[in-house]
């Protein structure tokens, strides 16, 4: 869970990374794709590296996900009589979240590589001018909505999917426990601050 | 003060349960939780009725026999403490208190409120041991212990196996639990000849033991009456991944 859920995380900030060239207008937002493609060209031919990324990142989500239902299934096995009375559960909105949460994160998944990777569902969908298909998502107030959704459950994912994976790999102590839960907090929002800046460009005008 | 209890009653490990109300007149605010089922209890025994059967022994907080779900809280309302030093003065007349067993898959209910925990001395049987020279005990000072590291362990050490963590983990993990014993000995020099083993099976024992598995939603360490911290278990899996890429608990 915590291998796989860093390698995506890793990703995750990187695709933001990316992401936030559209704040450097169409051309610049045209070329990382481009560039993307091109990185060991020599060795892996145009497009190899984002193939090897793609297999290795699709590996990582189905051991994320046959993970996370080990670990549902054995919770649900573990507890076959429910309690009559059962307080409100005190640990955070985040950690309670997470299954749900990733179902919603998968199924936006398949939405988000229909939308912008393949271009079925985008109201554009010309491959050549991702910065042209982005522009033309974000402003239909539905589009916004389902990518906004979408980005707070992966802050919350990430909230506390980044403090548990610290701990589950044993870096986590009494001393550093508070400051590894305010890293995961932060770095939470940051990603979603990063990814919510370009569909709120787009809506306020910032981004044409 | 007058209470409605609402308790879960269940003849047996077989029998179907269910709640049942029991209005309570003259509760004192300074009787202990235990002290005012004992009341309920007497009364029940002189009207010719089954009595409640939970479990106590100490009733100064210190061996873990009691615990129960008080309104859905394992120890009830009171952070540190448990059911037997918990005091009445923290609920309220009128009151309605709903008492349920611990639910456990690995804790099967044996009659009302008590249940059977024997599956954590399955894993202390695991290895929640040290190996040590029988005979006449040897000095205290005999093997120096950096302080640091006795202050943790006795933290860890304070862990009175009542099941409360189990109890409250979404999960129904017993990770705390597991973790307090092997930090408890893992950081002690007494305890370095197993720490890695130990660390491995008493794991492997918590997993096949029906035990949910643990996605640090720190529930458990709310509900400990006796503090143990959430660093146990991240002590634990460092003693696990460790042992897991170096083979550090396999034979040299």
């Amino acid at each position: 869970m915590a291998v796989t859920g860093g390698a995506m995380f890793l990703f995750v900030v990187g695709h933001m990374a990316g992401n936030l060239k559209v704040l450097f207008g169409p051309e610049a937002f045209n070329e990382h794709p481009r560039w993307l493609r091109g990185i060991g060209e020599g060795l892996l031919g145009y497009g190899g590296f984002v193939w090897i990324a793609r297999v290795g990142l699709l590996l990582c989500l189905v051991l994320h996900m046959t993970a996370a239902i080990q670990l549902a299934r054995r919770a649900a096995a573990a507890r076959p009589a429910r309690y009559q009375r059962r307080g409100p559960v005190r640990g955070s909105y985040a950690a309670r979240t997470m299954r749900w949460g990733g179902v919603i994160i998968a199924l936006f998944l398949v939405y988000h590589l229909m939308d912008l990777t393949a271009g079925w569902l985008n109201p554009v969908g010309d491959l050549e001018h991702p910065y042209r298909n982005v522009t033309a998502d974000f402003r239909h107030w539905y589009v916004t909505l389902a990518y906004t959704v979408a980005i707070v459950t992966l802050g919350f994912h990430i909230r506390h999917g980044l403090w548990s994976a610290l701990q589950s790999l044993g870096a986590s102590n009494a001393r550093r426990q508070r400051v590894l839960k305010g890293i995961a907090l932060g770095v939470a929002v940051l990603i979603c601050a990063g990814f919510l800046a370009v569909p709120f460009s787009v809506l306020t005008g910032l981004v044409k | 003060m007058r209470l409605t209890l609402r308790v879960w009653r269940q003849a047996g490990p077989d029998e179907d349960g269910r709640l049942v109300d029991y209005a309570v007149d003259d509760v004192s605010p300074d009787m202990s939780f235990l002290e005012m089922l004992d009341v309920l209890n007497e009364r029940l025994i002189m009207e010719g009725e089954e009595p409640i059967a939970f479990d106590h022994d100490c009733r100064e907080g210190i061996c873990g026999m009691c615990g129960m779900m008080i309104n859905g809280v394992a120890h009830g309302p009171e952070r540190a403490t448990t059911t037997c030093q918990l005091h009445m003065r923290h609920f309220a007349d009128g009151d309605v208190v709903v008492i349920e067993p611990w639910r456990a898959r690995a804790f099967p209910v044996i009659k009302d409120l008590v249940v059977d925990r024997g599956a954590f001395d399955r894993i202390i049987e695991a290895g929640g041991y040290i190996t040590a020279p029988t005979g006449s005990a040897p000095d205290a000072h005999a093997i120096p212990v950096p302080k640091p590291d006795a202050d943790k362990a006795f933290e860890a050490a304070a862990c009175i196996g009542c099941g409360a963590c189990v109890a409250a983990c979404p999960n129904g993990s017993g990770m705390l639990f597991t973790a307090a014993k092997a930090t408890h000995l893992g950081l002690l020099p007494q305890g370095q000849p197993e720490r890695y083993s130990r660390a491995v099976e008493m794991v492997a024992a918590h997993d096949a033991l029906d035990f949910g598995g643990c996605t640090n939603t720190g529930e458990c360490a709310v509900a400990c009456p006796k503090g143990i911290p959430l660093e146990s278990i991240a002590r634990l899996n460092r003693d696990v991944l460790r042992a897991t890429v170096t083979g550090a608990h396999e034979p040299r």
